[in-house]
């Protein structure tokens, strides 16, 4: 049943992403509603593949990398739905759903192997960790959507060279916000979701740093979101630097979250092998 | 039957001093309308004339005569020397190809610009002008009305007129697309030209609210910042108003650039590197060219907005053809409204109805009277018959009586509203009503701008 659910919600991320590709090119209002109907039919029908699995394990499916991808996938499509009530950044959705297809396509191709249930995830204190820090990566993956338009978008009206994008992108000022807002909300997430990891990695291993490629990573990816919010709170970067900083700090997030997991050995491997 | 023409000329067939001289012509004196009354075969008059078109349509019986009045009447109000130069750029069309003509001009289809939305209102005063000299009729009435109409439908459903037109309006959308609100931004307008007050009325109209005026003469910036509502600036401050406005028109005759890189670049960082627009359409230009390299810098002279206009230009073509889908749609169907503005097909079309009526009814009224016998039956037949004869026989009488005086379009159309009998080509009524009343509200405002 949960395998049927995901397919479906796959096929629905799928179709909503052409949509979403077509309105880019097509300025038509019907595009975007059944567009964005589809995303959403297909993260309740992901939603609910997630909670009925996670009722049967016992603990939030979220064990192995492939599940990490999809939850992923989930959370982002989510998170833009709502996003976009706030927003109606429309075009948005043209950059974000194929963002979401690729890492739902790509959940797949990664090795699953089943890892035995043991009392180390049981705890309030990874789900927190968890959903905070995909919850922040959603938001960041925003940031750097955002990013790469407002780029694209700077760049048409700097050289003045126009497109048919030039007239589909919003405008700068919005781009540059919903930066700022992704940032704002982003961060103290992935602070909290990395305190609980600490802590909770303190309490397993007695010692919650242990020079895991993990935790290196997470910090590095930690310190380029801080700099950024710095920057942007006390000096008044904005613009073409901070969606320069929102792509870099995305690609450190993907590095943390995929490259680590794949590649590189360590403790934080026996929850996603 | 009455014959619709049209003489004209636009920017395509007259070189601009003719168009020029013809324009001022025909502004001076209130213009050719006021000789309507003496013109004998021309029935009904309509003349617009802007900077880019003449456009004389007319209603006649005799064709000949009336092209030949309508150009005399022309030639003695231009004087022999312009008139011969003229008389070679002028185009006739006649009936179906002059209502197209005028379908493709209210749509801004025919225009320099095409779909720049000025034209509509020309026409609007142009036709306003007619019915005060009463020289427009039941057909011209008509067709002006199906015009404004055919016009706001090629505005509706397609996409001609959304993109920008001019340089004042690109500059606006520019600002736009790197701004999300222009409501909370702040205008800073430096120098008082013409150009620049369009612009600037065209960044009022999309919501901007603060503006302030540096003018070297003071009393220009005073005069300026009172009609906008906005403060001045004394022109030696200029640098340091950026730090608080959002967007900068500058059209200054001033030989030098009076902005340059490193006045704007330091002033960046206590904007907090808030973007900052600047257009500059003065020639020579006011800001510094490598302005546009400062980050959150945008500038743009008048060739670049020129390369905008030419941008969009490009994307109208493609909607254009589908305008003249619609326009050529809409003139067969005043084609079939013409057809009928004659006594017989109206008559034809009266009885027609109400006998449908007649037959209607009585089908109903005899399907819940079963118990009637056949010779009842045909007696209510025959009753129904003589009432509706009777009734419309006045009606008729009246028609066939002025067949044939020059008023019987007035009657046949009245006819025809009255009862309805358009229905295949009616023209939308509401439209009507719409224009008519859009009509009246514009010269309400004229007038008060008047006095």
């Amino acid at each position: 049943m949960e395998t049927v659910f995901l397919i479906l919600a796959t096929i629905a991320y799928c179709v909503g992403a052409i949509g979403y590709v077509i309105y880019l090119v097509r300025d038509q209002d019907a595009i975007h509603r059944v567009s964005s109907g589809i995303l959403l039919a297909g993260a309740t029908l992901q939603g609910l593949a997630l909670i009925m699995r996670s009722i049967s394990m016992g603990r939030l499916a979220v064990t192995n990398s492939q599940e990490a991808l999809s939850f992923f996938a989930w959370v982002l499509v989510v998170v833009y739905l709502v996003v976009q009530t706030r927003f109606h950044l429309r075009i948005l959705g043209s950059f974000v759903s194929p963002l979401a297809v690729l890492f739902m396509l790509g959940s797949p191709l990664v090795p699953a192997r089943m890892i035995p249930t043991s009392g180390i995830f049981q705890s309030v204190w990874v789900v927190v960790h968890v959903s905070a820090l995909f919850l922040a990566n959603a938001l960041f993956a925003l940031a750097f959507s955002a990013g790469i338009m407002y780029l694209l978008q700077e760049r048409t009206i700097k050289r003045k060279n126009f497109g048919f994008l030039y007239l589909r992108l919003p405008s700068l000022e919005s781009l540059d916000k919903l930066n700022y807002v992704c940032l704002v909300f982003g961060f103290p997430l992935m602070t909290l979701g990395l305190i609980t990891g600490f802590a909770y990695a303190g309490s397993v291993w007695k010692s919650p740093w242990n020079w895991d490629p993990k935790e290196i990573f997470a910090l590095i990816t930690w310190f380029i979101y801080a700099i950024l919010l710095h920057e942007r709170l006390a000096v008044g970067w904005r613009g073409r630097r901070a969606a320069w900083l929102a792509i870099f700090g995305f690609s450190a997030v993907l590095v943390t979250f995929l490259g680590v997991n794949l590649v590189l050995q360590g403790h934080h491997t026996v929850f996603v092998r | 039957m009455s014959q619709l023409v049209l003489v004209g000329m636009n920017h395509k067939t007259a070189p601009i001093e003719i168009r020029e001289r013809l324009a001022a012509v025909c502004r001076e004196d209130k213009h050719l309308l006021h000789r309507f009354p003496q013109l004998r075969y021309v029935d009904e008059l309509f003349v617009l004339s802007t900077c880019n078109r003449v456009e004389i349509l007319f209603v006649c019986n005799q064709l000949h005569e009336a092209t030949h009045e309508v150009k005399s009447l022309l030639r003695g109000h231009l004087g022999d020397a312009l008139s011969a130069q003229v008389e070679s750029c002028f185009y006739t069309y006649q009936f179906l190809d002059a209502v197209k003509h005028l379908f493709r001009v209210a749509s801004s289809l025919d225009s320099m610009v095409v779909g720049e939305p000025q034209i509509l209102g020309q026409i609007k005063a142009a036709y306003r002008e007619a019915t005060e000299c009463k020289a427009v009729g039941v057909i011209l009435n008509r067709l002006l009305h199906k015009a404004f109409s055919v016009a706001k439908r090629v505005r509706s459903e397609t996409m001609i007129g959304s993109h920008a037109v001019s340089i004042s309006y690109a500059a606006v959308e520019l600002a736009r697309k790197i701004f999300r609100d222009l409501r909370d931004k702040r205008v800073l307008l430096i120098g008082a030209g013409e150009m620049a007050e369009l612009a600037a009325e065209h960044l009022l109209a999309q919501g901007v609210r603060q503006l302030m005026v540096a003018n070297r003469t003071l009393e220009r910036a005073v005069e300026l910042a009172g009609r906008f509502k906005g403060e001045t600036v004394s022109f030696s401050h200029i640098l340091d108003a950026l730090k608080n406005v959002d967007i900068v028109l500058t059209s200054t005759g001033s030989p030098e650039p009076i902005l340059r890189h490193k006045d704007v670049k330091s002033r960046m960082r206590e904007r907090k590197n808030r973007p900052l627009f600047f257009i500059d359409i003065a020639v020579p230009r006011d800001v510094e060219q490598r302005v546009n390299e400062i980050e959150n810098v945008y500038l743009y002279d008048i060739d670049d907005l020129q390369g905008i206009v030419d941008f969009n230009r490009a994307g109208r073509q493609l909607e254009a053809e589908r305008a003249e889908h619609i326009v050529a749609e809409e003139t067969v169907k005043f084609q079939q409204w013409l057809c009928t503005l004659d006594v017989v097909p109206t008559i034809v079309g009266l009885r027609e109805k109400a006998d449908a009526i007649r037959r209607q009814e009585l089908l109903r009224t005899l399907s819940h009277l079963p118990h009637l016998t056949e010779k009842d039956r045909k007696a209510i037949d025959v009753l129904t018959q003589s009432i509706v004869k009777k009734l419309l026989h006045d009606p008729i009488m009246f028609l066939k009586k002025k067949a044939h005086r020059g008023s019987k379009q007035l009657f046949t159309d009245c006819t025809q509203q009255l009862f309805n009998l358009t229905n295949g080509c009616k023209p939308d009524s509401s439209a009507l009503t719409d224009e008519v009343s859009s009509v009246k509200n514009e010269n309400k405002i004229l007038k008060n701008l008047e006095k």
